[in-house]
Protein backbone atom coordinates (compact mmCIF):
# COMPACT_ATOMS: atom_id res chain seq x y z
CA UNK A 1 0.00 0.00 0.00
CA UNK A 2 1.28 3.57 -0.92
CA UNK A 3 2.47 5.76 1.64
CA UNK A 4 -0.97 8.20 2.45
CA UNK A 5 1.08 11.45 1.75
CA UNK A 6 1.91 10.02 -1.33
CA UNK A 7 1.02 12.78 -4.08
CA UNK A 8 0.05 15.04 -0.71
CA UNK A 9 1.06 18.95 -1.57
CA UNK A 10 2.97 20.24 1.92
CA UNK A 11 4.09 23.57 2.36
CA UNK A 12 6.68 24.27 4.99
CA UNK A 13 8.50 27.59 6.46
CA UNK A 14 11.66 27.29 8.44
CA UNK A 15 12.63 24.16 5.97
CA UNK A 16 16.16 24.40 6.00
CA UNK A 17 16.99 23.71 9.38
CA UNK A 18 16.11 21.92 12.83
CA UNK A 19 12.37 20.50 12.80
CA UNK A 20 11.87 21.97 9.31
CA UNK A 21 14.71 20.33 7.68
CA UNK A 22 13.66 17.31 9.47
CA UNK A 23 9.84 17.66 8.07
CA UNK A 24 10.96 18.30 4.50
CA UNK A 25 13.45 15.16 4.78
CA UNK A 26 10.59 13.29 6.57
CA UNK A 27 7.64 14.03 4.08
CA UNK A 28 10.01 13.69 0.77
CA UNK A 29 10.55 10.53 1.90
CA UNK A 30 7.40 9.39 2.24
CA UNK A 31 6.61 10.71 -1.19
CA UNK A 32 4.57 14.22 -0.89
CA UNK A 33 5.13 16.88 -2.78
CA UNK A 34 7.17 19.70 -1.05
CA UNK A 35 7.62 23.41 -1.09
CA UNK A 36 9.88 25.03 1.63
CA UNK A 37 10.26 28.48 2.75
CA UNK A 38 13.46 30.07 4.24
CA UNK A 39 15.57 33.24 4.53
CA UNK A 40 18.61 32.47 3.01
CA UNK A 41 19.05 32.14 -1.02
CA UNK A 42 22.35 29.42 -0.48
CA UNK A 43 20.26 27.15 2.42
CA UNK A 44 17.19 27.32 0.30
CA UNK A 45 19.78 26.18 -2.89
CA UNK A 46 21.45 23.54 -0.71
CA UNK A 47 18.02 21.66 0.74
CA UNK A 48 16.72 21.58 -2.38
CA UNK A 49 19.67 19.75 -4.18
CA UNK A 50 19.93 17.55 -1.20
CA UNK A 51 16.09 16.75 -1.82
CA UNK A 52 15.51 16.50 -4.87
CA UNK A 53 11.97 17.32 -6.40
CA UNK A 54 11.36 19.63 -3.08
CA UNK A 55 10.30 23.32 -4.14
CA UNK A 56 12.64 25.74 -2.37
CA UNK A 57 11.36 29.43 -1.98
CA UNK A 58 13.27 32.09 -0.89
CA UNK A 59 10.76 34.30 1.64
CA UNK A 60 10.84 35.74 4.60
CA UNK A 61 7.83 35.28 7.00
CA UNK A 62 7.86 38.33 9.29
CA UNK A 63 8.00 40.38 6.51
CA UNK A 64 4.35 41.57 5.38
CA UNK A 65 5.25 41.82 1.53
CA UNK A 66 6.95 38.38 1.29
CA UNK A 67 3.93 36.56 2.12
CA UNK A 68 1.42 37.02 -1.28
CA UNK A 69 4.69 35.87 -3.04
CA UNK A 70 5.08 32.75 -0.89
CA UNK A 71 1.69 31.89 -1.26
CA UNK A 72 1.97 32.32 -5.49
CA UNK A 73 4.76 30.52 -5.46
CA UNK A 74 3.57 27.70 -3.16
CA UNK A 75 0.16 26.89 -4.91
CA UNK A 76 1.60 27.26 -8.30
CA UNK A 77 4.58 25.40 -7.88
CA UNK A 78 2.63 22.60 -6.27
CA UNK A 79 -0.58 22.81 -8.65
CA UNK A 80 -3.07 23.50 -4.90
CA UNK A 81 -2.17 22.88 -1.30
CA UNK A 82 -3.34 20.15 1.08
CA UNK A 83 -0.94 20.81 4.08
CA UNK A 84 0.52 24.23 5.36
CA UNK A 85 3.09 23.48 8.48
CA UNK A 86 3.77 26.66 10.03
CA UNK A 87 7.22 25.68 11.35
CA UNK A 88 9.78 28.94 11.09
CA UNK A 89 10.17 30.73 14.61
CA UNK A 90 11.78 33.30 16.77
CA UNK A 91 13.64 32.53 19.73
CA UNK A 92 14.05 36.53 20.85
CA UNK A 93 17.13 38.07 21.68
CA UNK A 94 19.31 35.33 23.65
CA UNK A 95 20.23 35.04 26.06
CA UNK A 96 17.00 34.83 26.95
CA UNK A 97 15.62 37.61 28.79
CA UNK A 98 13.23 38.65 31.89
CA UNK A 99 10.05 40.21 30.13
CA UNK A 100 10.47 43.29 31.93
CA UNK A 101 14.05 43.26 30.71
CA UNK A 102 12.37 42.29 26.79
CA UNK A 103 13.10 45.79 24.02
CA UNK A 104 9.57 46.53 22.62
CA UNK A 105 10.89 45.96 19.59
CA UNK A 106 12.42 42.71 20.18
CA UNK A 107 8.74 41.94 21.19
CA UNK A 108 7.75 42.59 18.19
CA UNK A 109 9.85 40.93 15.67
CA UNK A 110 8.94 37.66 17.50
CA UNK A 111 5.33 38.06 17.48
CA UNK A 112 5.63 39.54 13.54
CA UNK A 113 7.26 35.64 12.97
CA UNK A 114 5.68 33.56 15.42
CA UNK A 115 2.05 35.03 15.00
CA UNK A 116 1.68 37.55 12.25
CA UNK A 117 3.61 35.92 9.71
CA UNK A 118 1.63 32.58 9.95
CA UNK A 119 -1.72 34.32 10.70
CA UNK A 120 -1.07 36.12 7.13
CA UNK A 121 0.14 33.06 5.11
CA UNK A 122 -2.39 30.82 6.57
CA UNK A 123 -4.82 33.82 5.42
CA UNK A 124 -3.41 33.71 1.79
CA UNK A 125 -3.60 29.92 1.80
CA UNK A 126 -6.74 29.19 3.30
CA UNK A 127 -8.66 29.37 -0.64
CA UNK A 128 -6.49 26.70 -1.68
CA UNK A 129 -6.40 24.60 1.23
CA UNK A 130 -10.45 24.81 1.42
CA UNK A 131 -10.71 23.39 -2.08
CA UNK A 132 -8.11 20.66 -1.23
CA UNK A 133 -11.13 19.53 1.48
CA UNK A 134 -13.58 20.17 -0.75
CA UNK A 135 -12.55 17.62 -2.92
CA UNK A 136 -12.29 15.41 -0.32
CA UNK A 137 -8.22 15.75 -0.23
CA UNK A 138 -8.65 17.13 3.31
CA UNK A 139 -6.95 19.82 4.45
CA UNK A 140 -4.64 20.46 7.41
CA UNK A 141 -2.64 23.55 9.19
CA UNK A 142 -0.24 22.54 11.57
CA UNK A 143 1.41 25.17 13.52
CA UNK A 144 4.20 23.89 15.83
CA UNK A 145 3.90 24.59 19.34
CA UNK A 146 6.03 24.79 22.52
CA UNK A 147 5.19 23.72 26.51
CA UNK A 148 5.85 27.56 26.73
CA UNK A 149 2.90 28.86 25.11
CA UNK A 150 1.44 27.14 28.49
CA UNK A 151 3.90 27.02 30.76
CA UNK A 152 5.06 30.77 32.04
CA UNK A 153 8.49 30.00 31.76
CA UNK A 154 10.99 32.75 33.85
CA UNK A 155 12.83 34.32 30.78
CA UNK A 156 11.06 32.85 27.99
CA UNK A 157 8.31 35.68 28.03
CA UNK A 158 8.41 36.49 24.25
CA UNK A 159 8.61 33.43 22.74
CA UNK A 160 5.93 31.91 25.22
CA UNK A 161 3.33 34.49 25.15
CA UNK A 162 3.67 34.33 20.93
CA UNK A 163 3.34 30.79 20.87
CA UNK A 164 0.58 31.21 23.40
CA UNK A 165 -1.13 33.19 21.05
CA UNK A 166 -0.74 31.23 18.35
CA UNK A 167 -2.01 28.25 19.94
CA UNK A 168 -5.19 29.91 20.94
CA UNK A 169 -5.58 31.19 17.03
CA UNK A 170 -5.08 27.59 15.84
CA UNK A 171 -8.40 26.71 18.21
CA UNK A 172 -10.21 29.36 16.85
CA UNK A 173 -9.35 28.70 13.34
CA UNK A 174 -10.13 24.84 13.76
CA UNK A 175 -13.63 25.48 15.27
CA UNK A 176 -14.33 28.69 12.82
CA UNK A 177 -13.32 26.27 9.76
CA UNK A 178 -14.82 23.15 10.83
CA UNK A 179 -17.79 23.09 8.05
CA UNK A 180 -14.93 23.93 5.27
CA UNK A 181 -13.43 20.67 6.58
CA UNK A 182 -10.10 21.79 7.49
CA UNK A 183 -8.29 20.95 10.32
CA UNK A 184 -5.98 23.10 12.64
CA UNK A 185 -3.25 21.61 14.60
CA UNK A 186 -1.07 22.74 17.59
CA UNK A 187 1.87 20.44 18.42
CA UNK A 188 4.84 20.96 20.71
CA UNK A 189 7.09 18.54 19.30
CA UNK A 190 9.29 18.41 22.21
CA UNK A 191 12.50 19.42 23.54
CA UNK A 192 14.90 18.46 20.38
CA UNK A 193 18.71 18.96 19.48
CA UNK A 194 18.48 21.86 17.68
CA UNK A 195 20.33 25.18 16.77
CA UNK A 196 17.29 26.83 18.05
CA UNK A 197 17.31 25.23 21.38
CA UNK A 198 21.31 25.35 21.31
CA UNK A 199 20.77 29.15 21.37
CA UNK A 200 18.37 29.40 24.49
CA UNK A 201 19.84 26.83 26.47
CA UNK A 202 24.03 26.15 25.40
CA UNK A 203 25.23 24.17 28.13
CA UNK A 204 22.19 21.66 27.20
CA UNK A 205 23.24 17.84 27.41
CA UNK A 206 22.57 17.15 23.46
CA UNK A 207 21.93 13.45 24.55
CA UNK A 208 19.05 14.27 26.75
CA UNK A 209 17.25 15.77 23.62
CA UNK A 210 14.64 14.16 21.18
CA UNK A 211 16.07 14.06 17.53
CA UNK A 212 14.17 16.56 15.33
CA UNK A 213 14.08 13.62 12.97
CA UNK A 214 11.91 11.65 15.74
CA UNK A 215 9.69 14.21 16.01
CA UNK A 216 9.20 14.92 12.51
CA UNK A 217 7.85 11.36 11.82
CA UNK A 218 5.74 11.97 14.70
CA UNK A 219 3.99 14.83 13.79
CA UNK A 220 3.49 13.93 10.24
CA UNK A 221 1.50 10.52 11.77
CA UNK A 222 -0.96 13.12 13.55
CA UNK A 223 -1.43 15.07 9.77
CA UNK A 224 -2.10 11.83 8.42
CA UNK A 225 -4.46 10.47 10.73
CA UNK A 226 -6.59 14.31 10.26
CA UNK A 227 -5.83 14.16 6.69
CA UNK A 228 -9.31 12.70 4.72
CA UNK A 229 -8.44 10.83 2.00
CA UNK A 230 -9.64 9.39 -1.18
CA UNK A 231 -12.27 11.33 -2.79
CA UNK A 232 -14.98 11.86 -0.41
CA UNK A 233 -17.83 12.65 -2.33
CA UNK A 234 -18.88 15.68 -1.19
CA UNK A 235 -18.98 18.49 1.43
CA UNK A 236 -21.47 17.30 3.44
CA UNK A 237 -19.96 13.55 3.36
CA UNK A 238 -16.61 14.69 3.50
CA UNK A 239 -17.51 17.10 6.90
CA UNK A 240 -18.77 13.56 8.49
CA UNK A 241 -16.13 11.95 7.58
CA UNK A 242 -14.22 14.43 9.37
CA UNK A 243 -15.92 14.30 11.93
CA UNK A 244 -15.34 10.89 12.80
CA UNK A 245 -12.26 10.24 11.44
CA UNK A 246 -10.13 13.56 12.82
CA UNK A 247 -8.86 14.35 15.69
CA UNK A 248 -9.70 17.76 16.53
CA UNK A 249 -7.03 19.83 17.97
CA UNK A 250 -4.72 17.45 20.29
CA UNK A 251 -3.91 18.83 23.83
CA UNK A 252 -0.45 19.81 24.06
CA UNK A 253 1.39 17.25 23.82
CA UNK B 1 -22.29 54.05 -14.22
CA UNK B 2 -19.75 55.39 -12.53
CA UNK B 3 -16.29 53.45 -11.98
CA UNK B 4 -16.04 52.38 -8.42
CA UNK B 5 -12.66 54.31 -7.54
CA UNK B 6 -11.53 51.95 -4.18
CA UNK B 7 -9.94 49.31 -4.28
CA UNK B 8 -12.59 47.76 -1.48
CA UNK B 9 -13.94 43.96 -2.16
CA UNK B 10 -16.80 44.15 0.18
CA UNK B 11 -17.61 47.82 0.95
CA UNK B 12 -20.06 48.58 3.50
CA UNK B 13 -22.86 50.36 1.18
CA UNK B 14 -22.17 48.00 -1.70
CA UNK B 15 -25.55 47.31 -3.54
CA UNK B 16 -27.43 44.32 -5.26
CA UNK B 17 -29.93 44.67 -8.18
CA UNK B 18 -32.20 41.72 -8.34
CA UNK B 19 -34.26 40.41 -11.53
CA UNK B 20 -36.17 37.72 -10.03
CA UNK B 21 -38.19 34.55 -11.74
CA UNK B 22 -40.84 37.57 -12.45
CA UNK B 23 -39.01 40.13 -13.65
CA UNK B 24 -39.19 42.16 -11.16
CA UNK B 25 -36.89 44.37 -10.23
CA UNK B 26 -35.33 44.93 -6.35
CA UNK B 27 -33.18 46.82 -5.09
CA UNK B 28 -31.22 45.74 -1.81
CA UNK B 29 -27.97 46.13 0.18
CA UNK B 30 -25.53 43.45 -1.64
CA UNK B 31 -25.41 41.58 2.12
CA UNK B 32 -28.66 40.56 1.32
CA UNK B 33 -27.47 38.26 -1.47
CA UNK B 34 -28.00 34.92 0.82
CA UNK B 35 -31.25 36.09 1.42
CA UNK B 36 -32.59 35.08 -2.23
CA UNK B 37 -31.49 31.86 -2.03
CA UNK B 38 -33.93 28.77 -0.95
CA UNK B 39 -32.36 25.26 0.45
CA UNK B 40 -30.96 22.82 -2.21
CA UNK B 41 -29.88 25.53 -4.10
CA UNK B 42 -26.04 25.51 -5.30
CA UNK B 43 -23.69 28.63 -5.22
CA UNK B 44 -20.71 27.90 -7.97
CA UNK B 45 -18.04 30.30 -7.71
CA UNK B 46 -14.38 30.86 -9.49
CA UNK B 47 -11.64 29.86 -6.48
CA UNK B 48 -8.88 30.80 -8.73
CA UNK B 49 -6.40 32.98 -7.75
CA UNK B 50 -4.75 35.99 -9.75
CA UNK B 51 -1.38 35.92 -11.37
CA UNK B 52 0.57 39.18 -10.62
CA UNK B 53 -0.02 39.75 -14.75
CA UNK B 54 1.48 42.88 -15.35
CA UNK B 55 4.76 43.12 -15.62
CA UNK B 56 7.06 45.74 -16.74
CA UNK B 57 10.28 46.14 -18.46
CA UNK B 58 12.08 46.85 -21.55
CA UNK B 59 12.32 45.33 -25.26
CA UNK B 60 15.97 44.50 -25.89
CA UNK B 61 16.25 45.08 -29.78
CA UNK B 62 15.01 48.99 -29.12
CA UNK B 63 15.61 49.47 -25.17
CA UNK B 64 12.03 51.02 -25.08
CA UNK B 65 9.94 50.51 -21.88
CA UNK B 66 7.23 48.19 -22.16
CA UNK B 67 4.53 46.72 -20.18
CA UNK B 68 3.75 43.07 -20.93
CA UNK B 69 -0.09 42.25 -19.13
CA UNK B 70 -0.38 38.27 -19.44
CA UNK B 71 -3.38 37.00 -20.96
CA UNK B 72 -3.85 33.69 -21.55
CA UNK B 73 -1.99 30.33 -21.05
CA UNK B 74 -2.49 26.65 -22.92
CA UNK B 75 -3.61 24.65 -19.86
CA UNK B 76 -3.79 25.12 -16.19
CA UNK B 77 -0.91 22.34 -15.35
CA UNK B 78 1.84 24.12 -12.78
CA UNK B 79 4.51 23.26 -15.18
CA UNK B 80 2.84 24.51 -18.27
CA UNK B 81 3.87 28.41 -16.79
CA UNK B 82 6.62 29.02 -19.30
CA UNK B 83 3.78 29.89 -22.53
CA UNK B 84 1.76 32.94 -22.46
CA UNK B 85 0.28 34.94 -24.99
CA UNK B 86 0.51 38.47 -24.00
CA UNK B 87 -0.67 42.04 -24.50
CA UNK B 88 1.97 44.24 -24.72
CA UNK B 89 1.57 48.48 -24.15
CA UNK B 90 4.38 50.90 -24.59
CA UNK B 91 5.79 53.16 -22.16
CA UNK B 92 3.48 54.45 -19.16
CA UNK B 93 1.65 52.25 -16.74
CA UNK B 94 -2.47 52.30 -15.19
CA UNK B 95 -1.89 55.29 -14.45
CA UNK B 96 -2.67 56.44 -18.22
CA UNK B 97 -6.10 55.06 -19.59
CA UNK B 98 -5.68 52.12 -21.67
CA UNK B 99 -7.56 53.99 -24.68
CA UNK B 100 -4.49 56.28 -24.70
CA UNK B 101 -1.65 53.69 -24.03
CA UNK B 102 1.08 54.02 -26.85
CA UNK B 103 1.75 51.09 -29.02
CA UNK B 104 4.91 49.09 -28.15
CA UNK B 105 8.01 48.82 -30.50
CA UNK B 106 7.35 47.00 -33.30
CA UNK B 107 7.85 43.31 -32.29
CA UNK B 108 9.31 40.86 -34.31
CA UNK B 109 9.27 36.91 -33.88
CA UNK B 110 12.63 35.93 -31.84
CA UNK B 111 12.23 39.35 -30.23
CA UNK B 112 13.60 39.41 -26.54
CA UNK B 113 11.20 41.08 -23.40
CA UNK B 114 13.26 41.84 -20.36
CA UNK B 115 10.80 41.70 -17.37
CA UNK B 116 12.94 42.19 -13.92
CA UNK B 117 14.59 38.58 -13.50
CA UNK B 118 12.12 37.14 -16.33
CA UNK B 119 13.32 36.90 -19.62
CA UNK B 120 10.83 35.96 -22.69
CA UNK B 121 11.32 35.40 -26.21
CA UNK B 122 8.68 36.47 -28.42
CA UNK B 123 7.34 33.32 -30.03
CA UNK B 124 4.93 34.85 -32.52
CA UNK B 125 2.59 37.56 -33.53
CA UNK B 126 -0.99 37.03 -32.91
CA UNK B 127 -3.47 39.09 -35.25
CA UNK B 128 -2.73 42.09 -33.71
CA UNK B 129 0.54 44.77 -33.46
CA UNK B 130 -0.30 44.56 -29.95
CA UNK B 131 -0.76 40.55 -29.30
CA UNK B 132 2.08 38.17 -28.93
CA UNK B 133 3.00 34.82 -27.69
CA UNK B 134 5.89 34.35 -25.34
CA UNK B 135 8.11 31.75 -23.91
CA UNK B 136 9.90 32.45 -20.80
CA UNK B 137 13.64 31.29 -20.22
CA UNK B 138 14.30 28.85 -17.20
CA UNK B 139 12.51 26.11 -15.36
CA UNK B 140 9.06 26.54 -14.08
CA UNK B 141 9.91 27.04 -10.53
CA UNK B 142 12.19 30.14 -11.79
CA UNK B 143 9.11 31.65 -13.79
CA UNK B 144 7.06 31.12 -10.55
CA UNK B 145 9.65 33.38 -8.37
CA UNK B 146 10.01 35.95 -11.22
CA UNK B 147 6.43 36.37 -11.50
CA UNK B 148 5.95 36.30 -7.54
CA UNK B 149 8.76 38.84 -7.20
CA UNK B 150 8.10 41.18 -10.08
CA UNK B 151 4.78 41.09 -10.94
CA UNK B 152 2.07 43.41 -10.36
CA UNK B 153 -1.45 42.97 -10.73
CA UNK B 154 -3.37 44.08 -13.47
CA UNK B 155 -4.82 47.20 -12.90
CA UNK B 156 -7.00 50.32 -15.08
CA UNK B 157 -6.77 54.19 -14.54
CA UNK B 158 -10.22 54.15 -12.76
CA UNK B 159 -7.98 53.04 -9.37
CA UNK B 160 -5.69 55.30 -9.29
CA UNK B 161 -3.48 53.85 -6.54
CA UNK B 162 -1.64 50.46 -7.17
CA UNK B 163 -3.24 47.40 -6.71
CA UNK B 164 -1.58 44.87 -3.99
CA UNK B 165 -2.31 41.09 -4.74
CA UNK B 166 -4.40 41.39 -1.39
CA UNK B 167 -6.24 43.88 -2.92
CA UNK B 168 -7.15 40.83 -5.79
CA UNK B 169 -7.02 37.55 -4.61
CA UNK B 170 -10.65 36.95 -3.33
CA UNK B 171 -10.88 35.28 0.30
CA UNK B 172 -11.76 31.61 -1.84
CA UNK B 173 -8.60 32.40 -3.82
CA UNK B 174 -6.43 29.17 -4.38
CA UNK B 175 -4.75 27.53 -7.63
CA UNK B 176 -2.70 31.26 -8.99
CA UNK B 177 -4.31 31.19 -12.73
CA UNK B 178 -6.92 34.02 -13.11
CA UNK B 179 -5.06 36.85 -15.32
CA UNK B 180 -7.32 39.20 -13.61
CA UNK B 181 -9.67 38.38 -10.75
CA UNK B 182 -13.05 36.96 -10.77
CA UNK B 183 -14.31 39.44 -9.11
CA UNK B 184 -18.25 38.55 -8.91
CA UNK B 185 -16.88 36.33 -6.09
CA UNK B 186 -15.75 39.72 -3.93
CA UNK B 187 -19.17 39.38 -1.83
CA UNK B 188 -18.26 36.15 -0.62
CA UNK B 189 -16.26 35.82 2.51
CA UNK B 190 -15.81 32.96 4.99
CA UNK B 191 -18.80 34.17 7.04
CA UNK B 192 -21.16 34.42 3.67
CA UNK B 193 -19.82 30.64 2.84
CA UNK B 194 -21.49 30.38 6.22
CA UNK B 195 -24.51 31.63 5.92
CA UNK B 196 -25.12 29.99 2.17
CA UNK B 197 -24.92 26.97 4.66
CA UNK B 198 -27.44 28.36 6.91
CA UNK B 199 -30.16 28.85 4.29
CA UNK B 200 -30.05 24.86 3.50
CA UNK B 201 -27.71 25.85 0.31
CA UNK B 202 -24.58 24.32 -0.73
CA UNK B 203 -21.25 25.96 -1.93
CA UNK B 204 -18.73 24.34 -4.36
CA UNK B 205 -15.96 25.60 -6.80
CA UNK B 206 -14.47 25.52 -10.20
CA UNK B 207 -10.77 27.16 -11.26
CA UNK B 208 -11.55 29.31 -14.37
CA UNK B 209 -8.45 30.98 -15.99
CA UNK B 210 -10.53 34.44 -15.84
CA UNK B 211 -8.66 36.82 -18.99
CA UNK B 212 -8.24 40.27 -18.92
CA UNK B 213 -11.61 42.53 -19.48
CA UNK B 214 -10.08 44.85 -21.72
CA UNK B 215 -7.15 46.04 -24.22
CA UNK B 216 -8.62 49.61 -24.54
CA UNK B 217 -8.19 48.44 -28.36
CA UNK B 218 -11.63 48.17 -30.24
CA UNK B 219 -10.25 45.54 -32.57
CA UNK B 220 -8.27 43.73 -30.09
CA UNK B 221 -11.39 43.89 -27.11
CA UNK B 222 -13.64 42.42 -30.08
CA UNK B 223 -11.39 39.27 -29.31
CA UNK B 224 -12.06 38.94 -26.07
CA UNK B 225 -12.59 36.70 -24.07
CA UNK B 226 -9.91 34.34 -25.24
CA UNK B 227 -9.85 31.07 -24.66
CA UNK B 228 -9.33 30.32 -21.24
CA UNK B 229 -8.54 26.79 -19.76
CA UNK B 230 -10.11 25.54 -16.62
CA UNK B 231 -10.83 22.59 -14.13
CA UNK B 232 -14.48 21.45 -12.94
CA UNK B 233 -13.77 19.05 -9.34
CA UNK B 234 -15.31 15.92 -9.71
CA UNK B 235 -16.91 16.91 -6.74
CA UNK B 236 -18.48 20.35 -8.33
CA UNK B 237 -20.20 17.99 -10.92
CA UNK B 238 -21.96 15.32 -8.25
CA UNK B 239 -23.01 18.66 -6.39
CA UNK B 240 -24.91 20.22 -9.54
CA UNK B 241 -26.49 16.37 -10.33
CA UNK B 242 -27.49 16.36 -6.35
CA UNK B 243 -28.76 20.20 -6.38
CA UNK B 244 -30.95 19.44 -9.82
CA UNK B 245 -32.36 16.04 -8.24
CA UNK B 246 -33.02 18.14 -5.43
CA UNK B 247 -35.13 20.72 -7.13
CA UNK B 248 -32.43 23.25 -6.60
CA UNK B 249 -30.61 25.92 -8.82
CA UNK B 250 -27.75 26.13 -10.12
CA UNK B 251 -26.32 29.86 -9.25
CA UNK B 252 -22.80 31.04 -10.81
CA UNK B 253 -21.02 33.84 -9.20
CA UNK B 254 -19.71 35.66 -11.81
CA UNK B 255 -19.41 35.22 -15.63
CA UNK B 256 -16.55 32.45 -15.80
CA UNK B 257 -18.40 29.90 -13.98
CA UNK B 258 -21.22 30.24 -16.63
CA UNK B 259 -18.49 29.95 -19.05
CA UNK B 260 -16.50 27.17 -17.66
CA UNK B 261 -20.07 25.07 -16.50
CA UNK B 262 -21.28 25.52 -20.21
CA UNK B 263 -18.52 24.45 -21.61
CA UNK B 264 -18.49 21.47 -19.53
CA UNK B 265 -21.89 20.55 -20.10
CA UNK B 266 -22.88 17.73 -22.58
CA UNK B 267 -26.02 18.76 -24.99
CA UNK B 268 -28.38 16.54 -22.59
CA UNK B 269 -27.00 19.26 -19.52
CA UNK B 270 -24.87 16.63 -17.99
CA UNK B 271 -21.55 18.38 -16.05
CA UNK B 272 -18.18 16.71 -17.52
CA UNK B 273 -15.72 16.67 -14.58
CA UNK B 274 -11.93 17.80 -15.37
CA UNK B 275 -10.16 20.32 -17.53
CA UNK B 276 -11.24 21.92 -20.41
CA UNK B 277 -10.79 25.04 -22.14
CA UNK B 278 -14.07 27.36 -22.82
CA UNK B 279 -14.02 28.75 -26.14
CA UNK B 280 -15.94 31.61 -27.95
CA UNK B 281 -18.84 34.09 -26.47
CA UNK B 282 -21.74 33.31 -24.45
CA UNK B 283 -24.54 35.57 -25.99
CA UNK B 284 -28.42 35.74 -26.21
CA UNK B 285 -28.76 32.87 -29.07
CA UNK B 286 -26.54 30.37 -25.86
CA UNK B 287 -29.28 27.84 -24.57
CA UNK B 288 -27.98 27.53 -20.75
CA UNK B 289 -27.61 24.06 -19.92
CA UNK B 290 -26.26 23.99 -16.89
CA UNK B 291 -26.55 27.16 -15.15
CA UNK B 292 -29.75 28.54 -13.92
CA UNK B 293 -29.31 32.06 -12.46
CA UNK B 294 -26.02 34.34 -12.10
CA UNK B 295 -24.48 36.72 -9.51
CA UNK B 296 -22.23 38.89 -11.22
CA UNK B 297 -20.96 42.74 -11.10
CA UNK B 298 -22.56 45.29 -13.21
CA UNK B 299 -21.84 45.19 -16.75
CA UNK B 300 -22.16 47.83 -19.83
CA UNK B 301 -23.85 47.40 -23.12
CA UNK B 302 -21.06 46.54 -25.15
CA UNK B 303 -18.95 44.56 -23.35
CA UNK B 304 -18.35 40.38 -23.69
CA UNK B 305 -19.71 40.58 -19.63
CA UNK B 306 -22.74 42.20 -20.73
CA UNK B 307 -23.42 39.97 -23.95
CA UNK B 308 -23.45 36.75 -21.44
CA UNK B 309 -26.05 38.56 -19.39
CA UNK B 310 -28.66 38.28 -22.24
CA UNK B 311 -28.48 34.34 -22.09
CA UNK B 312 -30.46 34.68 -18.91
CA UNK B 313 -32.89 37.84 -19.88
CA UNK B 314 -34.53 38.94 -22.63
CA UNK B 315 -33.30 42.10 -24.05
CA UNK B 316 -35.93 44.57 -22.39
CA UNK B 317 -35.68 43.35 -18.89
CA UNK B 318 -31.92 43.71 -19.40
CA UNK B 319 -32.57 47.16 -20.71
CA UNK B 320 -35.20 48.22 -17.93
CA UNK B 321 -32.40 46.69 -15.14
CA UNK B 322 -29.24 48.68 -16.99
CA UNK B 323 -31.42 51.88 -16.83
CA UNK B 324 -32.45 51.08 -13.08
CA UNK B 325 -28.01 50.86 -12.79
CA UNK B 326 -28.00 54.37 -14.09
CA UNK B 327 -30.70 55.99 -12.10
CA UNK B 328 -29.72 54.45 -8.88
CA UNK B 329 -26.23 55.66 -9.35
CA UNK B 330 -24.64 51.72 -8.62
CA UNK B 331 -21.05 51.76 -9.38
CA UNK B 332 -19.49 49.63 -12.38
CA UNK B 333 -16.17 47.68 -12.92
CA UNK B 334 -14.29 45.07 -10.32
CA UNK B 335 -15.05 47.17 -7.34
CA UNK B 336 -18.42 48.03 -7.90
CA UNK B 337 -22.11 46.54 -7.52
CA UNK B 338 -23.76 43.73 -8.15
CA UNK B 339 -26.82 42.23 -9.74
CA UNK B 340 -28.60 38.86 -9.27
CA UNK B 341 -30.68 37.70 -11.86
CA UNK B 342 -32.95 34.64 -10.80
CA UNK B 343 -34.55 32.75 -13.43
Amino acid sequence: MSDPFSGVRVAITGGTSGLGLALVRELSRRGARVAFVARTRERVEQVMRENPGTHGIVGDVSAKNDIYPMAIQITGELGGLDVLINNASDLGPTPLAMLSDTECEDLERVFATNVFGPFRLTKALMGALAASAREGRGAVVLNISSDAAINPYPTWGAYGSSKAALHHMTRIWNEEHEAEGVRFLSLDPGDMDTPMHAAAIPDADPSTLKRPEQSARELVDVIAANLCRGGTPWPPDARDAQRTGGHGVPPLQ
Amino acid sequence: MIAAESAVQRPHDAKLLVVDSDRHIIHVARSAFVDFLRPNDLVIANDAATLPASLSGVHQQTGKPIEVRLAGRPSLDPNDIKRFSAVVFGEGDFHTRTEDRPFPPILQRGDTLLLGPLRATVEGLLDHPRLVSLLFAGTPDEVWAGLASHGRPIQYSHVQTGLELWDVWTRIAGLPVAFEPPSASFVLDWHVLTTIREHGANFATITHAAGISSTGDEDLDRLLPFDEPYRIPATTARAVELARERGGRVIAVGTTVVRALEAAATEDGHLHAGEGVAKGRIGPSTRLRVVDAILSGTHEPGTSHYELLRAFLEDTTLRRATEELDSHGYKTHEFGDSVLILS
